[in-house]
This record gives structure tokens, C-alpha cells and sequence, in this order.
């Protein structure tokens, strides 16, 4: 039932990195000592604590079918469903436009569309200028817009207004259907500018 | 003095030259009329009351004291407030660090960052879900969680947007508070039950790198965390200062990532999915990225590097007189421990070491001071944080020239205040430059 070696490849040289004060859980799963120091008052489980303690309830296929909305870059999580740019210009006028300006670009709130000044990279930040993935657009909408009721809009019309923000920003054309498959597809402009994290430990500032 | 115009924050009058607080006007700021959460600190609390305390004071030896109360209230001199950005749900408030000393946040002048409001929550109704690659996807209820082991510790989250007010050199302010600049930083004891634990119970599979952390708010803020920081120090807090979290914390449960900025933390925490890549969600892309001045973008960048700021004086304070004054202000690492803060009073030409005052904990505020004999002139403060790496707390220079200027976050920058001959306080960073 329990997938104990591949529990404990995981969790043991992760937690031997917490605190090499605290006695070990067990003697076989002594965590190697540390070159971070402790931190007082954090304290992993007492050794005799149970590999399981049960509490809480098993979570259903179902469960978290409901839950689990979110969307990644590949297209995991994306729904069935289609919507035009043309069909987006409606949802957008009806629900984003108050916020976002009639062409994106004019605010009050987030500006979506590059202009002027926003050109210059960063390029104010924009969907078009800045952000690396259009699948994160249909995620964000569907869980956060319209802002004064969100999670309303149906996944047709998430990827419908998607694909209207996307034309607006002149990423995709006029004529384009947004579903799972051409969501994925779709290439951001910054997609390669995004770099990881290159700050380590030491005196290097970066 | 310098260009910009003088702001006399309300509740304080000019009069000869440099502002000056009256008792009145000190009641009115500190009673909380003042909306502008200028709030003044206990130096002008104490001036004003010696110079114009009433005669007709009552003596309270003649009067019958109250009686007990449920719940305590702070003194009615002693009103410290937030300070609101904007009402919007999508805002902020920020911490008054000028008038709190030591280094814990009370909880309810904790800094507030929320993407869509505060929701409310009940704790009988939260659920939080742990699933994806897991052996047993579970759900846990508040009773559930706090029956697994409990740990705590003090530690700070700081919003990785703060100071950001004082990085773009053609609008370095003179007129801004520690507050006002620094003030999405606050300092808790936090306690939970450590993430480890509850990973431990769902079993993570093989392969697994990452977490999904999505919160109940209607934002539904979300964060990826890589998996060797949530079995490292990551906590699932519920207890905040000695009482349930508060709801602008994150009630019922939060996530608390010691070190890290304050976005990843997601509060109101509803489900984690362990996962074995990134999600890239709103917030870890077209925002708390660092667009860095080679026409990258750095991603992920969640530690807080070490920071300080003088926290008195600081404007819109006025050295009343030359002579014997205690600087102090807060020092802080995502990276563990700070091992010393310098202090100059002459504009960074000469430092000296700060006294540390205890406790001083890894990933926490530490409280320092040093105490400083003004001769009446002229001059520029500063401080400076080492941490336990050895990372020096580096100059706007330093970090315009790493990074460029067009990064929103991490502005972790020494920051500077300008004593001007008459004793009055501004932020003086523009002066260095």
C-alpha cells in the first residue's frame, strides 16, 4: 500500500537538510549533517512519531478533479471548448473593457497591450510584451477575472476573451479559435527572456 | 534643502522653520484622526506631554481604576496605525515600523497584501486538498491539521515589492516614512504544523520537484514552490502570535516559507499539488519576476536578500537639540542570521558596528541601535546588514549596476536619512547619489 522506498528517497536526504540540531527521526533515517545551521525553535518529528498518523480523509477522484483547475504550460489542465477572437471581442467589451480599456492599453487597472512608452522591455509588463505563456492567461482568467465576479465566465468564453487579448496584442490573427491545442501552440514573444533564479549564498550581488 | 516640495504631514505645524507637533495635534494623530498614518513616535509622544501636559490632570491615586475587561485595548495616547494604498481589492497596507520597537508584529499593524480582498472564511467550513504526484491524495480539516505535531518560530515576511519607492533615481523621494517605503515587512510567531510532516503522511512520489500552492481567496492566488523548499522550513501556519492566524494573514491556514518573499506564501490555503514542474502562474510570471537590464527576466527569485533601515530618527521626526540620540532600526535575511549592522553618521564615509539587541534569529528582524552624539550639523545616516553568508546589504549603485533599473522587487538597497542643521528628518538616499 505504501510506496516506502520511494517515499523515503524523497523525504529523507530533504528533511537531513532541515536541522542537524534535532535528534534524528530514526536511526535509519539519520539525516546527514548539514552546513546550514539550525534554526532554534524549528523542530522536525520526535523519533518515535508514526510513519502515519491518519488523520484526515482520503481525497476521491472526483474531489480533486474538482479542485485541481489550474493549467500548465503544456496544456495539462486546459478544458474541452473553443471560443474566436471575434466571440472574445464581445466578452471583452462586456466584462474587461471597464477595467482594461477599450484597446488594452489605456487602463485604469493592468495594461494588456504594449504602447509608447511600454515598448521597451519590460514592455510595461503586457501580455504581448512580457508574459512567457499564453496557457497562464487562460489560467489567471478563468480562476480571477472579471475581478468583481470572478470564476464566472464559461471555458468557452475564457478562450475566447484569451484569444482576443492575444489578438490585441498582436500575437495571434484576427480569424483565430483558441482551444487546447492552439493555446499551447501559441508562441509568446518573451518566452526565452525568462531566466532562473542566479542569486545564491555569499557576498555576490546579483 | 532639496527640490521637491515639503509636505508637512497633518498634525504638525511649522513654526520657525522646521515642523514642530503639537499636543493636539499629536492626540489627533495618535487617537487615529489623522488619516494619513503619520503617526508619531513615542519621542514626540514624550515632548509634547513634558512641555504642555494639562495642569488639570486628573490624579489618578484620587480616582477608582476600571474594571476587568475580556479583551484588552491599547492605551488611547498609544494608536499606531496601517497605512492604506488604496481601497481596492486588489491592495495594500503597511506596517508603522516607526512606532513599534523589539521585533515582533502585533498582529493586527501586520502589513496586508491581498490580490482580491480578504475573504471570509470559516474554519469548520476550509478544506485544504493534497494531491498530484502523491500515493494517497488526501483532505484535511482544520481539526486534522492541528492534530499533527506542532512547531513554531519567529520569523518575517516581508512583501518582495517593499522599498521599491526608493530605486528610481529621477524620483528618490525626501518625504516618505519607514513605513511608507519599508513597511510591507512584518515580524511573527508563527506556528503549524510543518509541510514535511503532511508530505510525509500523502507519501510523495518519485520524480516529484515542485508544489502547487492555490489559495481560497477570489483571486485564487497561486504559487509554484520547488519541493526541497517545502520539506526544508515550510510550515502550514495557523497560529500567529499566540492566536489563530488573523484573516488578513491567511485564516484558517496559511503558507508560511521562511526567508522567501511574501507572495509565495499563499494564504488561505486550500490545496497543494506536488508536482514534478512549475505551473507558471500569473504571479510567478507577469509578476515577482525581475526584468534585469540584459533583456532577461529573472523567474523564481523568492529569497529576500539581506536589508535594513533606520527606523529613528526618520521623517518626519525633528531633532529637537544636538546631543545624545539613539539610532535604531531593523535588520533582517532570507538567507539565515545577521552578524552585524554598521551605522554611519557621515554619509557612508566611515562605519561603525551597531549593537544587536536579542533575539537574533535566522530569517527574522533583529532590533539594532547605536547610540549617536549629534554635533547640530549637517549630515547623512545610514545602515548597513551582513548576514550569516556573507552577503553585505549593497548601494543603489551596487544594485542599478547588477540588475538595471527597471526591476520592481528586491530593492534590498541601504537606505539613508538626511539630518538637516535645524533637525529635521528626510530620506536622504537622493543626496548620495
Amino acid at each position: 500500500m505504501r510506496a516506502v522506498g520511494a517515499t523515503a528517497s524523497v523525504l529523507v536526504p530533504l528533511l537531513a537538510a532541515c536541522s542537524p540540531e534535532v535528534p534524528a527521526r530514526s536511526a535509519a533515517e539519520a539525516p546527514a549533517p548539514s552546513a546550514t545551521e539550525a534554526d532554534p525553535g524549528f523542530a522536525s518529528l520526535s523519533a518515535h512519531a508514526p510513519e502515519h498518523f491518519g488523520f484526515g480523509a482520503p481525497a476521491s477522484e472526483d474531489r480533486v478533479a474538482r479542485w485541481d483547475i489550474d493549467v500548465k504550460p503544456d496544456g495539462e489542465g486546459l478544458p474541452p471548448g473553443s471560443g474566436s477572437v471575434a466571440e472574445g471581442r464581445l466578452i471583452y467589451e462586456t466584462y474587461c473593457l471597464q477595467c482594461h480599456g477599450p484597446t488594452g492599453t489605456e487602463g485604469p487597472n493592468d495594461r494588456l497591450v504594449s504602447a509608447g512608452e511600454w515598448e521597451q522591455w519590460p514592455a510595461g509588463r503586457t501580455v504581448g510584451g512580457y508574459w512567457p505563456y499564453a496557457t497562464t492567461l487562460f489560467d489567471y482568467t478563468r480562476k480571477a477575472m472579471p475581478q468583481t465576479t470572478p470564476g464566472t465566465l464559461s471555458d468557452d468564453e475564457v478562450y475566447a476573451v484569451v484569444g482576443y487579448v492575444l489578438h490585441l496584442g498582436g500575437i495571434v490573427s484576427a480569424d483565430a479559435v483558441m482551444d487546447s491545442a492552439s493555446l499551447v501552440a501559441v508562441e509568446m514573444p518573451a518566452r526565452d527572456r525568462f531566466v532562473p533564479d542566479d542569486r545564491t549564498d555569499g557576498p555576490e550581488i546579483r | 534643502m532639496d527640490s521637491s516640495p515639503r509636505t508637512i504631514p497633518p498634525g504638525i505645524r511649522a513654526g520657525e522653520g522646521r515642523p514642530r507637533l503639537s499636543r493636539r495635534a499629536w492626540l489627533a494623530a495618535a487617537s487615529g484622526t489623522a488619516a494619513t498614518g503619520l503617526v508619531m513616535t513615542r519621542w514626540d509622544a514624550l515632548k509634547a506631554t513634558a512641555q504642555e501636559a494639562s495642569p488639570a490632570a486628573a490624579d489618578p491615586t484620587k480616582i477608582p481604576g476600571r474594571f476587568v475587561s475580556e479583551v484588552g485595548t491599547r492605551a488611547p495616547g498609544e494608536q499606531p496605525r496601517r497605512l492604506l494604498r488604496t481601497l481596492a481589492l486588489s491592495s495594500s497596507s503597511r506596517t508603522p515600523l516607526q512606532d513599534l520597537h523589539g521585533t515582533i508584529t502585533p498582529s493586527d499593524l501586520h502589513f496586508e497584501r491581498h490580490h482580491a480582498g480578504v475573504p471570509d472564511i470559516a474554519a469548520q467550513d476550509h478544506e485544504l486538498l493534497v494531491h498530484g504526484m502523491v500515493e494517497r491524495p488526501m483532505v484535511f480539516r482544520m481539526p486534522d491539521l492541528k492534530r499533527y505535531p506542532q512547531t513554531s518560530r519567529i520569523c518575517f515576511i516581508e512583501c518582495s515589492g517593499n522599498g521599491g519607492g526608493a530605486y528610481n533615481r529621477d524620483r528618490m523621494p525626501t518625504t516618505i516614512t519607514p513605513q511608507q517605503l519599508d513597511g510591507l515587512l512584518s515580524t511573527s510567531e508563527w506556528a503549524g504544523v510543518m509541510l514535511s510532516t503532511i508530505l510525509r503522511e500523502v507519501g510523495v512520489r518519485s520524480g516529484a520537484s515542485w508544489i502547487l500552492a492555490e489559495g481560497s481567496d477570489a483571486a485564487v492566488m497561486s504559487r509554484s514552490v520547488p519541493l526541497d523548499k517545502a520539506m526544508d522550513d515550510a510550515m502550514l501556519a495557523y497560529v500567529q502570535n499566540g492566536e489563530a492566524i488573523r484573516p488578513e494573514q491567511g485564516y484558517p491556514v496559511r503558507l508560511l516559507l521562511p526567508g522567501w518573499e511574501g507572495n509565495a506564501q499563499v494564504k488561505w490555503l486550500r490545496r497543494i499539488e506536488v508536482t514534478d514542474r512549475p505551473t507558471m502562474t500569473r504571479d510567478e510570471t507577469s509578476r515577482y519576476t525581475d526584468p534585469l537590464k540584459d533583456g532577461t527576466a529573472r523567474q523564481f527569485s523568492f529569497v529576500m536578500d539581506a536589508k535594513s533601515i533606520i527606523t529613528f530618527p526618520s521623517y518626519p521626526y525633528v531633532l529637537p537639540e544636538r546631543g545624545w540620540w539613539e539610532i535604531e532600526g531593523l535588520a533582517w535575511s532570507g538567507r539565515g542570521r545577521i552578524t552585524r549592522v554598521e551605522v554611519s553618521t557621515d554619509g557612508g564615509r566611515s562605519w561603525t558596528d551597531a549593537v544587536m539587541q536579542p533575539p537574533i534569529l535566522s530569517k527574522s528582524t533583529v532590533r539594532f541601535r547605536h547610540l549617536w552624539n549629534w554635533n547640530g550639523r549637517e549630515t547623512v545616516i545610514l545602515s548597513r546588514a551582513t548576514d550569516e553568508t556573507g552577503y553585505v546589504q549593497p548601494t543603489v549603485h551596487q544594485l542599478w549596476e547588477a540588475r538595471g533599473d527597471r526591476t520592481s522587487y528586491h530593492q534590498n538597497h541601504q537606505r539613508a536619512w538626511k539630518i538637516a542643521a535645524d533637525g529635521a528628518v528626510t530620506f536622504g538616499l537622493g543626496d548620495l547619489l
